[in-house]
Protein backbone atom coordinates (compact mmCIF):
# COMPACT_ATOMS: atom_id res chain seq x y z
CA UNK A 1 0.00 0.00 0.00
CA UNK A 2 2.47 2.61 0.85
CA UNK A 3 4.57 1.76 -2.05
CA UNK A 4 1.00 1.85 -4.33
CA UNK A 5 1.06 5.22 -2.70
CA UNK A 6 4.90 6.57 -3.04
CA UNK A 7 4.31 5.51 -6.68
CA UNK A 8 1.17 7.67 -7.15
CA UNK A 9 2.39 10.69 -5.82
CA UNK A 10 5.59 10.33 -8.11
CA UNK A 11 3.60 10.12 -11.14
CA UNK A 12 1.35 12.88 -10.01
CA UNK A 13 3.84 15.06 -9.21
CA UNK A 14 5.62 14.52 -12.69
CA UNK A 15 2.31 15.30 -14.30
CA UNK A 16 2.39 18.45 -12.65
CA UNK A 17 5.85 19.17 -13.29
CA UNK A 18 5.09 18.38 -17.01
CA UNK A 19 1.73 20.51 -17.05
CA UNK A 20 3.84 23.94 -15.53
CA UNK A 21 6.88 23.31 -18.18
CA UNK A 22 4.22 23.14 -21.65
CA UNK A 23 2.51 26.15 -19.92
CA UNK A 24 5.03 28.32 -19.10
CA UNK A 25 6.36 27.69 -22.91
CA UNK A 26 3.11 28.55 -23.87
CA UNK A 27 3.09 31.53 -22.30
CA UNK A 28 6.54 32.31 -22.79
CA UNK A 29 5.94 31.82 -26.45
CA UNK A 30 2.75 33.82 -26.38
CA UNK A 31 4.42 36.85 -24.98
CA UNK A 32 4.32 39.18 -22.12
CA UNK A 33 1.86 41.89 -21.32
CA UNK A 34 4.67 44.52 -20.64
CA UNK A 35 3.09 47.27 -23.51
CA UNK A 36 -0.27 46.25 -22.16
CA UNK A 37 0.97 47.92 -19.03
CA UNK A 38 2.87 50.90 -19.77
CA UNK A 39 0.86 54.00 -20.51
CA UNK A 40 0.77 54.46 -24.53
CA UNK A 41 3.25 57.27 -24.14
CA UNK A 42 5.99 55.04 -22.60
CA UNK A 43 9.45 55.70 -24.30
CA UNK A 44 11.24 52.31 -25.77
CA UNK A 45 13.37 52.65 -22.50
CA UNK A 46 10.72 52.50 -20.15
CA UNK A 47 9.54 49.28 -21.83
CA UNK A 48 13.10 47.54 -21.84
CA UNK A 49 12.97 49.05 -18.17
CA UNK A 50 9.98 46.97 -17.15
CA UNK A 51 10.77 43.82 -18.67
CA UNK A 52 14.12 43.57 -16.68
CA UNK A 53 12.35 44.68 -13.33
CA UNK A 54 10.19 41.51 -14.04
CA UNK A 55 13.00 38.95 -14.75
CA UNK A 56 11.32 38.98 -18.70
CA UNK A 57 14.28 39.70 -20.42
CA UNK A 58 15.96 36.52 -19.90
CA UNK A 59 16.38 33.55 -21.79
CA UNK A 60 13.23 30.58 -20.88
CA UNK A 61 15.95 28.82 -19.45
CA UNK A 62 16.68 31.35 -16.65
CA UNK A 63 12.73 32.23 -16.19
CA UNK A 64 11.93 28.57 -15.84
CA UNK A 65 14.88 28.37 -13.27
CA UNK A 66 13.92 30.76 -11.41
CA UNK A 67 10.16 30.00 -11.13
CA UNK A 68 11.27 26.12 -10.35
CA UNK A 69 13.63 27.11 -7.28
CA UNK A 70 10.56 29.51 -6.57
CA UNK A 71 8.42 27.09 -6.41
CA UNK A 72 10.28 24.58 -4.05
CA UNK A 73 9.85 27.98 -1.47
CA UNK A 74 5.96 27.43 -2.23
CA UNK A 75 5.75 30.65 -3.96
CA UNK A 76 4.28 30.45 -7.48
CA UNK A 77 5.46 34.27 -8.75
CA UNK A 78 3.65 37.69 -8.64
CA UNK A 79 0.85 37.77 -11.37
CA UNK A 80 2.05 40.67 -13.50
CA UNK A 81 -1.04 42.86 -13.55
CA UNK A 82 -1.53 42.78 -10.15
CA UNK A 83 1.49 42.77 -8.60
CA UNK A 84 0.61 40.13 -5.67
CA UNK A 85 1.32 36.96 -5.50
CA UNK A 86 -0.14 34.83 -7.94
CA UNK A 87 -1.12 31.72 -5.70
CA UNK A 88 -2.93 34.51 -3.45
CA UNK A 89 -5.17 35.44 -6.32
CA UNK A 90 -6.13 32.32 -7.23
CA UNK A 91 -7.39 30.82 -3.90
CA UNK A 92 -9.22 34.40 -3.01
CA UNK A 93 -11.24 33.40 -5.98
CA UNK A 94 -11.61 29.21 -5.49
CA UNK A 95 -14.44 29.68 -2.96
CA UNK A 96 -16.87 31.56 -5.44
CA UNK A 97 -15.97 28.45 -7.69
CA UNK A 98 -15.78 25.79 -5.72
CA UNK A 99 -19.13 26.65 -4.30
CA UNK A 100 -20.90 26.40 -7.95
CA UNK A 101 -18.91 23.32 -8.58
CA UNK A 102 -19.53 21.70 -5.17
CA UNK A 103 -23.45 22.51 -5.07
CA UNK A 104 -24.10 21.71 -8.39
CA UNK A 105 -22.75 18.08 -8.16
CA UNK A 106 -24.37 17.66 -5.15
CA UNK A 107 -27.66 17.97 -6.80
CA UNK A 108 -26.65 16.35 -9.83
CA UNK A 109 -26.07 13.04 -7.56
CA UNK A 110 -28.90 13.60 -5.37
CA UNK A 111 -31.35 13.57 -8.57
CA UNK A 112 -29.61 11.87 -11.26
CA UNK A 113 -28.80 8.67 -9.43
CA UNK A 114 -32.26 7.78 -8.23
CA UNK A 115 -33.95 8.82 -11.82
CA UNK A 116 -31.24 6.41 -13.16
CA UNK A 117 -32.28 3.63 -11.04
CA UNK A 118 -35.89 4.65 -11.41
CA UNK A 119 -35.48 4.47 -15.60
CA UNK A 120 -33.36 0.76 -15.10
CA UNK A 121 -35.99 -0.94 -13.49
CA UNK A 122 -38.74 -0.87 -16.20
CA UNK A 123 -36.98 0.69 -19.18
CA UNK A 124 -39.84 0.29 -21.48
CA UNK A 125 -42.17 2.13 -19.45
CA UNK A 126 -43.73 5.56 -20.52
CA UNK A 127 -42.26 6.97 -17.73
CA UNK A 128 -38.14 5.72 -18.09
CA UNK A 129 -38.99 7.06 -21.98
CA UNK A 130 -39.68 10.43 -20.71
CA UNK A 131 -36.75 10.73 -18.14
CA UNK A 132 -34.40 9.25 -21.21
CA UNK A 133 -35.49 11.72 -23.63
CA UNK A 134 -34.92 14.75 -21.54
CA UNK A 135 -31.33 13.31 -20.26
CA UNK A 136 -30.73 13.13 -23.72
CA UNK A 137 -31.35 16.59 -24.15
CA UNK A 138 -29.76 17.05 -21.18
CA UNK A 139 -26.43 16.00 -22.69
CA UNK A 140 -27.04 17.67 -25.61
CA UNK A 141 -27.27 21.21 -24.90
CA UNK A 142 -24.10 23.28 -24.54
CA UNK A 143 -23.70 25.07 -21.30
CA UNK A 144 -23.55 28.48 -21.94
CA UNK A 145 -26.68 27.87 -24.03
CA UNK A 146 -28.41 26.53 -20.84
CA UNK A 147 -27.12 29.52 -18.56
CA UNK A 148 -28.19 32.01 -21.72
CA UNK A 149 -32.35 30.91 -21.78
CA UNK A 150 -32.27 30.80 -17.85
CA UNK A 151 -31.13 34.34 -18.24
CA UNK A 152 -33.91 35.03 -21.13
CA UNK A 153 -36.57 33.58 -18.89
CA UNK A 154 -35.88 34.36 -15.04
CA UNK A 155 -33.76 37.83 -16.03
CA UNK A 156 -35.20 39.31 -18.76
CA UNK A 157 -38.65 37.90 -19.41
CA UNK A 158 -39.95 37.51 -15.57
CA UNK A 159 -37.39 39.90 -14.00
CA UNK A 160 -37.47 37.62 -11.03
CA UNK A 161 -33.64 36.20 -10.30
CA UNK A 162 -30.26 38.57 -10.45
CA UNK A 163 -28.35 37.47 -14.03
CA UNK A 164 -25.07 38.80 -12.34
CA UNK A 165 -22.42 39.01 -9.40
CA UNK A 166 -22.51 36.83 -6.56
CA UNK A 167 -25.32 38.44 -4.17
CA UNK A 168 -24.72 39.09 -0.46
CA UNK A 169 -21.90 36.58 0.78
CA UNK A 170 -21.89 35.35 4.76
CA UNK A 171 -18.64 33.73 5.46
CA UNK A 172 -17.45 31.85 2.95
CA UNK A 173 -20.38 31.41 -0.04
CA UNK A 174 -23.70 33.05 -0.79
CA UNK A 175 -25.54 30.18 0.13
CA UNK A 176 -26.22 31.37 4.01
CA UNK A 177 -28.07 34.33 2.10
CA UNK A 178 -31.48 34.89 0.96
CA UNK A 179 -29.74 37.01 -1.43
CA UNK A 180 -27.14 35.06 -2.34
CA UNK A 181 -29.61 32.12 -3.28
CA UNK A 182 -31.08 34.14 -5.73
CA UNK A 183 -27.66 34.51 -7.33
CA UNK A 184 -26.77 30.84 -6.87
CA UNK A 185 -29.88 29.61 -8.68
CA UNK A 186 -28.92 30.12 -12.00
CA UNK A 187 -25.62 29.63 -12.38
CA UNK A 188 -25.77 26.38 -10.33
CA UNK A 189 -28.58 24.78 -12.32
CA UNK A 190 -26.59 25.94 -15.62
CA UNK A 191 -23.61 23.98 -14.47
CA UNK A 192 -26.04 21.12 -12.91
CA UNK A 193 -28.11 20.16 -16.08
CA UNK A 194 -25.51 18.62 -18.00
CA UNK A 195 -24.12 16.64 -14.65
CA UNK A 196 -27.31 15.14 -14.13
CA UNK A 197 -28.38 14.07 -17.17
CA UNK A 198 -25.01 12.96 -17.48
CA UNK A 199 -24.85 10.70 -13.87
CA UNK A 200 -28.45 9.28 -14.53
CA UNK A 201 -27.56 7.99 -17.81
CA UNK A 202 -24.44 6.12 -16.75
CA UNK A 203 -26.52 4.90 -13.22
CA UNK A 204 -29.03 3.57 -15.57
CA UNK A 205 -26.99 2.23 -18.00
CA UNK A 206 -24.73 0.30 -14.98
CA UNK A 207 -27.76 -1.19 -13.25
CA UNK A 208 -28.72 -2.57 -16.81
CA UNK A 209 -25.40 -4.26 -17.21
CA UNK A 210 -25.85 -5.60 -13.88
CA UNK A 211 -29.23 -6.84 -13.60
CA UNK A 212 -28.78 -8.96 -16.49
CA UNK A 213 -25.45 -10.85 -14.70
CA UNK A 214 -26.44 -13.93 -13.64
CA UNK A 215 -25.68 -13.91 -9.70
CA UNK A 216 -28.68 -11.54 -9.99
CA UNK A 217 -30.81 -14.01 -12.11
CA UNK A 218 -29.68 -16.57 -9.25
CA UNK A 219 -30.49 -14.24 -6.30
CA UNK A 220 -34.29 -13.78 -8.10
CA UNK A 221 -34.56 -17.75 -8.58
CA UNK A 222 -33.42 -18.09 -4.84
CA UNK A 223 -36.88 -15.81 -4.52
CA UNK A 224 -34.92 -12.52 -2.49
CA UNK A 225 -37.60 -9.56 -3.24
CA UNK A 226 -36.95 -7.63 -5.97
CA UNK A 227 -36.48 -4.49 -3.91
CA UNK A 228 -33.59 -5.76 -2.47
CA UNK A 229 -32.32 -6.91 -5.60
CA UNK A 230 -32.28 -3.56 -7.24
CA UNK A 231 -31.91 -1.32 -4.06
CA UNK A 232 -28.57 -3.38 -2.66
CA UNK A 233 -27.10 -6.16 -4.94
CA UNK A 234 -27.35 -4.69 -7.84
CA UNK A 235 -27.28 -0.66 -6.98
CA UNK A 236 -23.73 -2.07 -4.56
CA UNK A 237 -22.29 -2.96 -7.94
CA UNK A 238 -23.33 -0.25 -9.91
CA UNK A 239 -22.26 2.92 -7.78
CA UNK A 240 -18.31 1.37 -7.73
CA UNK A 241 -17.58 2.83 -11.43
CA UNK A 242 -19.63 5.79 -10.56
CA UNK A 243 -17.70 6.84 -7.90
CA UNK A 244 -14.49 6.99 -10.52
CA UNK A 245 -16.72 8.80 -12.93
CA UNK A 246 -18.17 11.13 -10.44
CA UNK A 247 -14.56 11.95 -9.23
CA UNK A 248 -13.59 12.93 -12.98
CA UNK A 249 -16.44 14.33 -13.96
CA UNK A 250 -15.97 16.65 -10.47
CA UNK A 251 -12.76 17.96 -12.39
CA UNK A 252 -14.41 18.92 -15.44
CA UNK A 253 -17.30 20.65 -13.40
CA UNK A 254 -14.76 23.08 -12.05
CA UNK A 255 -13.09 23.36 -15.86
CA UNK A 256 -16.86 24.66 -16.75
CA UNK A 257 -17.56 27.34 -14.40
CA UNK A 258 -15.22 29.67 -16.51
CA UNK A 259 -18.38 29.10 -19.24
CA UNK A 260 -20.91 29.78 -16.14
CA UNK A 261 -18.68 32.36 -14.68
CA UNK A 262 -18.12 34.30 -17.96
CA UNK A 263 -22.17 34.73 -18.59
CA UNK A 264 -23.16 35.22 -14.69
CA UNK A 265 -20.19 37.50 -14.07
CA UNK A 266 -19.37 35.50 -11.26
CA UNK A 267 -16.40 36.38 -9.31
CA UNK A 268 -14.51 33.21 -9.49
CA UNK A 269 -11.12 31.87 -10.85
CA UNK A 270 -13.03 30.96 -14.53
CA UNK A 271 -13.57 34.64 -15.09
CA UNK A 272 -9.46 35.55 -13.66
CA UNK A 273 -8.20 32.50 -16.24
CA UNK A 274 -9.77 34.15 -18.92
CA UNK A 275 -9.06 37.37 -18.38
CA UNK A 276 -5.35 36.51 -17.75
CA UNK A 277 -5.03 34.33 -20.37
CA UNK A 278 -5.81 37.66 -22.33
CA UNK A 279 -3.77 40.04 -20.42
CA UNK A 280 -0.38 37.10 -20.99
CA UNK A 281 -0.63 37.39 -17.14
CA UNK A 282 1.37 34.07 -16.83
CA UNK A 283 2.05 33.64 -13.07
CA UNK A 284 -1.67 33.19 -12.64
CA UNK A 285 -2.38 31.23 -15.78
CA UNK A 286 -0.22 28.98 -14.27
CA UNK A 287 -0.93 29.10 -10.84
CA UNK A 288 -4.40 28.41 -11.87
CA UNK A 289 -3.58 25.17 -14.13
CA UNK A 290 -1.58 24.03 -11.52
CA UNK A 291 -4.32 24.29 -8.40
CA UNK A 292 -7.11 22.81 -10.91
CA UNK A 293 -4.83 19.92 -11.73
CA UNK A 294 -3.73 19.44 -8.38
CA UNK A 295 -7.74 19.19 -7.50
CA UNK A 296 -7.75 16.84 -10.66
CA UNK A 297 -4.73 14.69 -9.09
CA UNK A 298 -6.11 14.86 -5.41
CA UNK A 299 -9.33 13.52 -6.09
CA UNK A 300 -8.12 10.30 -8.91
CA UNK A 301 -5.71 9.68 -5.76
CA UNK A 302 -8.84 9.70 -3.21
CA UNK A 303 -11.10 7.83 -5.56
CA UNK A 304 -8.50 4.98 -6.43
CA UNK A 305 -8.44 4.47 -2.39
CA UNK A 306 -12.04 4.50 -2.21
CA UNK A 307 -12.21 1.90 -4.87
CA UNK A 308 -10.10 -0.24 -2.37
CA UNK A 309 -12.56 -0.17 0.60
CA UNK A 310 -15.84 -0.35 -1.56
CA UNK A 311 -14.56 -3.22 -3.59
CA UNK A 312 -12.66 -5.89 -1.78
CA UNK A 313 -11.37 -7.48 -5.51
CA UNK A 314 -9.29 -4.53 -5.80
CA UNK A 315 -6.28 -5.06 -4.29
CA UNK A 316 -3.13 -1.94 -4.54
CA UNK B 1 -22.80 -8.19 -47.16
CA UNK B 2 -25.62 -6.36 -48.44
CA UNK B 3 -28.14 -8.30 -46.76
CA UNK B 4 -25.83 -7.90 -43.03
CA UNK B 5 -26.09 -3.99 -44.38
CA UNK B 6 -30.01 -3.66 -44.57
CA UNK B 7 -30.29 -5.95 -41.31
CA UNK B 8 -28.19 -3.31 -39.53
CA UNK B 9 -30.11 -0.55 -40.73
CA UNK B 10 -33.90 -2.65 -40.64
CA UNK B 11 -32.34 -2.90 -36.65
CA UNK B 12 -31.56 0.63 -36.41
CA UNK B 13 -35.21 1.96 -37.52
CA UNK B 14 -36.80 -0.28 -34.93
CA UNK B 15 -36.60 2.91 -32.59
CA UNK B 16 -38.59 4.95 -33.27
CA UNK B 17 -36.77 7.68 -31.76
CA UNK B 18 -33.31 7.06 -33.16
CA UNK B 19 -35.12 7.33 -36.70
CA UNK B 20 -36.44 10.19 -36.33
CA UNK B 21 -33.27 11.74 -35.16
CA UNK B 22 -31.28 10.33 -38.15
CA UNK B 23 -34.25 12.21 -40.56
CA UNK B 24 -33.64 15.41 -38.93
CA UNK B 25 -29.80 15.12 -39.06
CA UNK B 26 -29.94 14.40 -42.60
CA UNK B 27 -32.41 17.49 -42.94
CA UNK B 28 -29.59 19.29 -41.45
CA UNK B 29 -26.84 18.29 -43.47
CA UNK B 30 -28.49 19.22 -46.44
CA UNK B 31 -28.98 22.68 -45.63
CA UNK B 32 -25.43 22.47 -44.65
CA UNK B 33 -24.08 21.07 -47.30
CA UNK B 34 -26.05 23.62 -50.16
CA UNK B 35 -27.32 26.18 -47.87
CA UNK B 36 -27.75 28.74 -50.65
CA UNK B 37 -30.41 27.09 -52.44
CA UNK B 38 -32.49 26.90 -48.78
CA UNK B 39 -31.24 31.26 -48.07
CA UNK B 40 -33.10 33.86 -48.59
CA UNK B 41 -29.50 35.54 -48.67
CA UNK B 42 -25.94 35.12 -48.60
CA UNK B 43 -25.70 36.81 -44.80
CA UNK B 44 -21.75 37.22 -45.47
CA UNK B 45 -22.08 39.26 -49.16
CA UNK B 46 -22.09 42.86 -47.71
CA UNK B 47 -24.14 43.86 -50.67
CA UNK B 48 -26.79 41.90 -50.09
CA UNK B 49 -27.42 43.23 -46.69
CA UNK B 50 -29.14 46.31 -46.11
CA UNK B 51 -29.08 48.73 -42.55
CA UNK B 52 -32.88 49.59 -42.56
CA UNK B 53 -33.94 46.02 -41.80
CA UNK B 54 -31.57 45.97 -38.62
CA UNK B 55 -33.02 44.44 -35.43
CA UNK B 56 -36.42 42.74 -37.30
CA UNK B 57 -38.73 40.81 -35.36
CA UNK B 58 -39.83 37.78 -37.04
CA UNK B 59 -41.94 38.51 -40.00
CA UNK B 60 -43.21 37.49 -43.36
CA UNK B 61 -40.32 38.49 -45.22
CA UNK B 62 -37.32 37.71 -42.63
CA UNK B 63 -39.07 34.65 -40.85
CA UNK B 64 -37.06 34.30 -38.17
CA UNK B 65 -35.94 38.01 -37.96
CA UNK B 66 -33.07 39.63 -38.23
CA UNK B 67 -29.14 41.03 -36.66
CA UNK B 68 -27.86 44.57 -36.59
CA UNK B 69 -26.54 44.47 -39.84
CA UNK B 70 -30.23 43.19 -41.52
CA UNK B 71 -28.77 39.96 -41.52
CA UNK B 72 -31.66 37.49 -42.55
CA UNK B 73 -31.10 34.77 -39.23
CA UNK B 74 -32.59 31.85 -41.00
CA UNK B 75 -29.82 32.36 -43.79
CA UNK B 76 -27.19 32.73 -41.50
CA UNK B 77 -28.04 29.64 -39.89
CA UNK B 78 -28.19 27.77 -42.55
CA UNK B 79 -24.74 28.66 -43.18
CA UNK B 80 -23.74 28.80 -39.92
CA UNK B 81 -24.93 24.66 -39.67
CA UNK B 82 -22.38 24.08 -42.34
CA UNK B 83 -19.43 25.83 -40.45
CA UNK B 84 -20.35 24.31 -37.44
CA UNK B 85 -20.54 20.47 -39.12
CA UNK B 86 -17.51 20.77 -40.49
CA UNK B 87 -15.31 21.95 -37.57
CA UNK B 88 -17.17 18.39 -36.06
CA UNK B 89 -16.91 16.30 -38.97
CA UNK B 90 -13.24 17.66 -39.76
CA UNK B 91 -11.94 17.29 -36.19
CA UNK B 92 -13.40 14.18 -35.24
CA UNK B 93 -11.99 12.43 -38.59
CA UNK B 94 -8.09 13.69 -38.09
CA UNK B 95 -8.81 12.93 -34.35
CA UNK B 96 -9.97 9.41 -35.61
CA UNK B 97 -6.51 9.11 -37.97
CA UNK B 98 -4.33 10.35 -35.81
CA UNK B 99 -5.40 8.16 -32.53
CA UNK B 100 -6.44 5.29 -33.86
CA UNK B 101 -3.03 5.38 -35.86
CA UNK B 102 -0.81 5.52 -32.82
CA UNK B 103 -2.83 3.54 -30.55
CA UNK B 104 -2.67 0.76 -33.26
CA UNK B 105 1.31 1.40 -32.99
CA UNK B 106 1.18 1.73 -29.29
CA UNK B 107 -0.75 -1.52 -28.46
CA UNK B 108 0.94 -3.54 -31.31
CA UNK B 109 4.35 -2.75 -30.50
CA UNK B 110 4.34 -1.80 -26.70
CA UNK B 111 7.78 -1.15 -25.27
CA UNK B 112 8.90 2.30 -25.16
CA UNK B 113 6.75 3.52 -28.21
CA UNK B 114 3.82 2.41 -25.92
CA UNK B 115 5.11 4.19 -22.54
CA UNK B 116 5.51 7.55 -24.38
CA UNK B 117 2.31 8.03 -26.51
CA UNK B 118 -0.17 6.71 -23.29
CA UNK B 119 1.82 8.63 -20.92
CA UNK B 120 1.22 11.83 -23.07
CA UNK B 121 -2.45 10.60 -23.02
CA UNK B 122 -2.58 10.40 -19.13
CA UNK B 123 -1.29 13.74 -18.91
CA UNK B 124 -4.00 14.75 -21.09
CA UNK B 125 -6.44 12.76 -19.76
CA UNK B 126 -5.70 14.50 -15.56
CA UNK B 127 -7.06 17.53 -17.58
CA UNK B 128 -10.25 19.09 -18.53
CA UNK B 129 -10.70 19.02 -22.27
CA UNK B 130 -12.23 22.40 -22.49
CA UNK B 131 -9.03 24.16 -20.93
CA UNK B 132 -6.29 22.60 -22.81
CA UNK B 133 -8.22 23.64 -26.41
CA UNK B 134 -9.06 27.21 -24.48
CA UNK B 135 -5.76 28.23 -23.73
CA UNK B 136 -4.56 26.99 -27.26
CA UNK B 137 -7.32 28.96 -28.95
CA UNK B 138 -6.87 32.15 -26.59
CA UNK B 139 -3.14 32.37 -27.89
CA UNK B 140 -3.67 31.33 -31.41
CA UNK B 141 -6.40 33.00 -32.24
CA UNK B 142 -9.58 32.28 -33.86
CA UNK B 143 -10.15 30.33 -36.93
CA UNK B 144 -11.58 27.85 -38.64
CA UNK B 145 -8.84 26.11 -39.42
CA UNK B 146 -6.86 26.52 -35.89
CA UNK B 147 -10.09 25.27 -33.67
CA UNK B 148 -10.26 22.08 -36.26
CA UNK B 149 -6.19 21.77 -34.44
CA UNK B 150 -7.03 22.54 -31.18
CA UNK B 151 -10.08 20.08 -31.09
CA UNK B 152 -7.94 17.01 -32.41
CA UNK B 153 -5.12 17.67 -29.96
CA UNK B 154 -7.67 17.14 -27.41
CA UNK B 155 -10.12 14.38 -29.03
CA UNK B 156 -7.37 12.06 -30.55
CA UNK B 157 -6.76 10.53 -27.15
CA UNK B 158 -9.72 8.78 -26.32
CA UNK B 159 -9.62 7.30 -30.17
CA UNK B 160 -5.95 6.40 -29.57
CA UNK B 161 -6.63 4.19 -26.06
CA UNK B 162 -9.75 2.64 -27.75
CA UNK B 163 -7.80 1.35 -30.25
CA UNK B 164 -5.01 0.05 -28.03
CA UNK B 165 -7.35 -1.37 -26.29
CA UNK B 166 -8.04 -3.55 -28.64
CA UNK B 167 -5.32 -4.66 -30.22
CA UNK B 168 -3.81 -5.60 -26.85
CA UNK B 169 -6.57 -8.62 -26.69
CA UNK B 170 -6.37 -9.43 -30.47
CA UNK B 171 -3.26 -9.67 -31.69
CA UNK B 172 -3.22 -12.64 -29.26
CA UNK B 173 -5.87 -14.27 -30.96
CA UNK B 174 -5.09 -16.69 -33.34
CA UNK B 175 -5.57 -15.36 -36.86
CA UNK B 176 -3.09 -12.49 -35.75
CA UNK B 177 -0.49 -15.00 -34.33
CA UNK B 178 -0.94 -17.67 -37.60
CA UNK B 179 -0.45 -14.12 -39.57
CA UNK B 180 2.80 -13.39 -37.86
CA UNK B 181 3.94 -17.17 -38.49
CA UNK B 182 3.49 -16.91 -42.17
CA UNK B 183 5.86 -13.95 -42.29
CA UNK B 184 3.47 -10.59 -43.12
CA UNK B 185 4.96 -7.74 -42.37
CA UNK B 186 3.80 -5.92 -39.11
CA UNK B 187 2.28 -2.86 -41.20
CA UNK B 188 -0.39 -5.67 -42.37
CA UNK B 189 -1.08 -7.35 -39.36
CA UNK B 190 -1.86 -3.87 -37.62
CA UNK B 191 -3.38 -2.45 -40.71
CA UNK B 192 -5.07 -5.38 -42.69
CA UNK B 193 -5.68 -8.18 -40.25
CA UNK B 194 -5.85 -6.19 -36.82
CA UNK B 195 -7.73 -2.64 -37.71
CA UNK B 196 -10.98 -4.21 -39.52
CA UNK B 197 -11.93 -5.74 -35.80
CA UNK B 198 -10.98 -2.40 -34.35
CA UNK B 199 -13.45 -0.24 -36.20
CA UNK B 200 -16.80 -0.84 -33.96
CA UNK B 201 -15.94 0.47 -31.08
CA UNK B 202 -14.15 3.55 -33.17
CA UNK B 203 -17.37 4.04 -35.02
CA UNK B 204 -19.15 3.90 -31.63
CA UNK B 205 -17.32 6.48 -29.88
CA UNK B 206 -16.54 8.79 -33.19
CA UNK B 207 -20.59 9.38 -33.22
CA UNK B 208 -21.19 10.64 -29.68
CA UNK B 209 -17.42 12.68 -29.92
CA UNK B 210 -18.76 14.36 -32.95
CA UNK B 211 -21.53 15.79 -30.98
CA UNK B 212 -18.89 16.63 -28.37
CA UNK B 213 -16.79 18.38 -30.79
CA UNK B 214 -19.60 20.44 -32.21
CA UNK B 215 -20.01 21.24 -28.67
CA UNK B 216 -17.21 22.33 -27.88
CA UNK B 217 -16.67 24.61 -31.10
CA UNK B 218 -19.71 26.60 -30.32
CA UNK B 219 -18.79 26.81 -26.64
CA UNK B 220 -15.06 28.04 -27.37
CA UNK B 221 -16.74 30.60 -30.18
CA UNK B 222 -19.61 31.46 -27.40
CA UNK B 223 -16.39 32.99 -25.21
CA UNK B 224 -15.04 34.36 -27.93
CA UNK B 225 -11.86 32.35 -28.80
CA UNK B 226 -13.25 29.72 -32.10
CA UNK B 227 -14.52 30.85 -35.43
CA UNK B 228 -14.82 34.12 -36.13
CA UNK B 229 -18.23 36.46 -36.66
CA UNK B 230 -16.77 36.81 -40.45
CA UNK B 231 -17.30 33.25 -41.20
CA UNK B 232 -19.67 32.35 -38.29
CA UNK B 233 -20.53 28.73 -36.80
CA UNK B 234 -23.92 28.09 -34.75
CA UNK B 235 -21.81 29.01 -31.99
CA UNK B 236 -20.61 32.85 -32.62
CA UNK B 237 -24.00 33.33 -33.81
CA UNK B 238 -25.41 33.00 -30.46
CA UNK B 239 -22.63 34.70 -28.84
CA UNK B 240 -23.26 37.34 -31.05
CA UNK B 241 -26.71 37.53 -30.61
CA UNK B 242 -26.29 37.22 -26.47
CA UNK B 243 -24.85 40.72 -26.44
CA UNK B 244 -27.92 42.32 -27.42
CA UNK B 245 -30.24 39.69 -25.33
CA UNK B 246 -30.67 42.41 -22.85
CA UNK B 247 -31.68 44.83 -25.45
CA UNK B 248 -35.18 42.38 -26.15
CA UNK B 249 -33.50 40.89 -29.32
CA UNK B 250 -34.29 37.25 -28.25
CA UNK B 251 -34.34 35.87 -32.03
CA UNK B 252 -30.72 36.88 -32.70
CA UNK B 253 -29.13 34.61 -30.19
CA UNK B 254 -32.28 32.13 -29.05
CA UNK B 255 -32.94 30.52 -32.87
CA UNK B 256 -29.29 29.73 -33.51
CA UNK B 257 -29.11 28.03 -30.14
CA UNK B 258 -32.42 25.76 -30.61
CA UNK B 259 -30.80 24.60 -34.02
CA UNK B 260 -28.01 23.55 -32.29
CA UNK B 261 -29.66 22.10 -29.92
CA UNK B 262 -31.63 20.14 -32.44
CA UNK B 263 -28.06 19.55 -34.22
CA UNK B 264 -26.72 17.43 -31.20
CA UNK B 265 -29.67 16.00 -29.89
CA UNK B 266 -30.22 14.33 -33.55
CA UNK B 267 -26.17 13.21 -33.05
CA UNK B 268 -26.60 11.71 -29.63
CA UNK B 269 -29.62 9.52 -30.79
CA UNK B 270 -27.44 8.53 -33.74
CA UNK B 271 -24.87 7.76 -31.46
CA UNK B 272 -26.99 5.84 -28.71
CA UNK B 273 -28.31 3.46 -31.19
CA UNK B 274 -25.55 2.76 -32.74
CA UNK B 275 -24.18 1.81 -29.37
CA UNK B 276 -26.95 -0.90 -28.74
CA UNK B 277 -26.95 -2.45 -31.68
CA UNK B 278 -23.00 -2.54 -31.58
CA UNK B 279 -22.87 -3.23 -27.99
CA UNK B 280 -23.80 -7.12 -27.75
CA UNK B 281 -23.76 -7.09 -23.88
CA UNK B 282 -27.02 -5.50 -23.62
CA UNK B 283 -28.63 -7.72 -25.99
CA UNK B 284 -31.62 -9.69 -24.76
Amino acid sequence: MTKYILNRLFHSALVMFTISFIVFFIMFKAGDPVELMLPPDATQQDVVDMRAALGLDKSFIVQYQKFLVNVSKGNLGNSFIYGQPALDIVFERMPATMELAVIAMFISVLVGIPLGIISSIKPNSILSRIIMFFSLAGISVPVFWTGMILVLIFSVILGVLPSSGRGEVYLFTSAFTWDGIKHLIMPVATLAVFQLALILRLTRTGMMEVLMQDYIKLAAAKGVPRKVIVYYHALKNTLIPLITIIGIQFGQLVAFTIVTETIFAWPGTGKLIIDSIQNLDRPIVVAYLLVISFIFVAINFVVDVLYTFVDPRVRV
Amino acid sequence: MKLFKNKILIEYFEDKLAAAGLIVFLILAIFAIAPSLFSYQNPYDLMQLYLENSFQAPNANFWLGTDEQGRDIFSAIMYGLRVSLYVGFASTILSVIIGFTLGLISGYYGGWIDTIIMRIADIQLSFPAILIALIIMALWGAGVGKIIIAITIVNWVYYARTARGVVLSEKEKDYAQSAKALGMSNFSIIFKEIMPNTTAPIIVIATVRIAVAIILEATLSFLGLGVPITEPSLGSLISNGYQVLFSGYWWTSVFPGIVLMILIISINLIGDRTRDIMNPRLKR
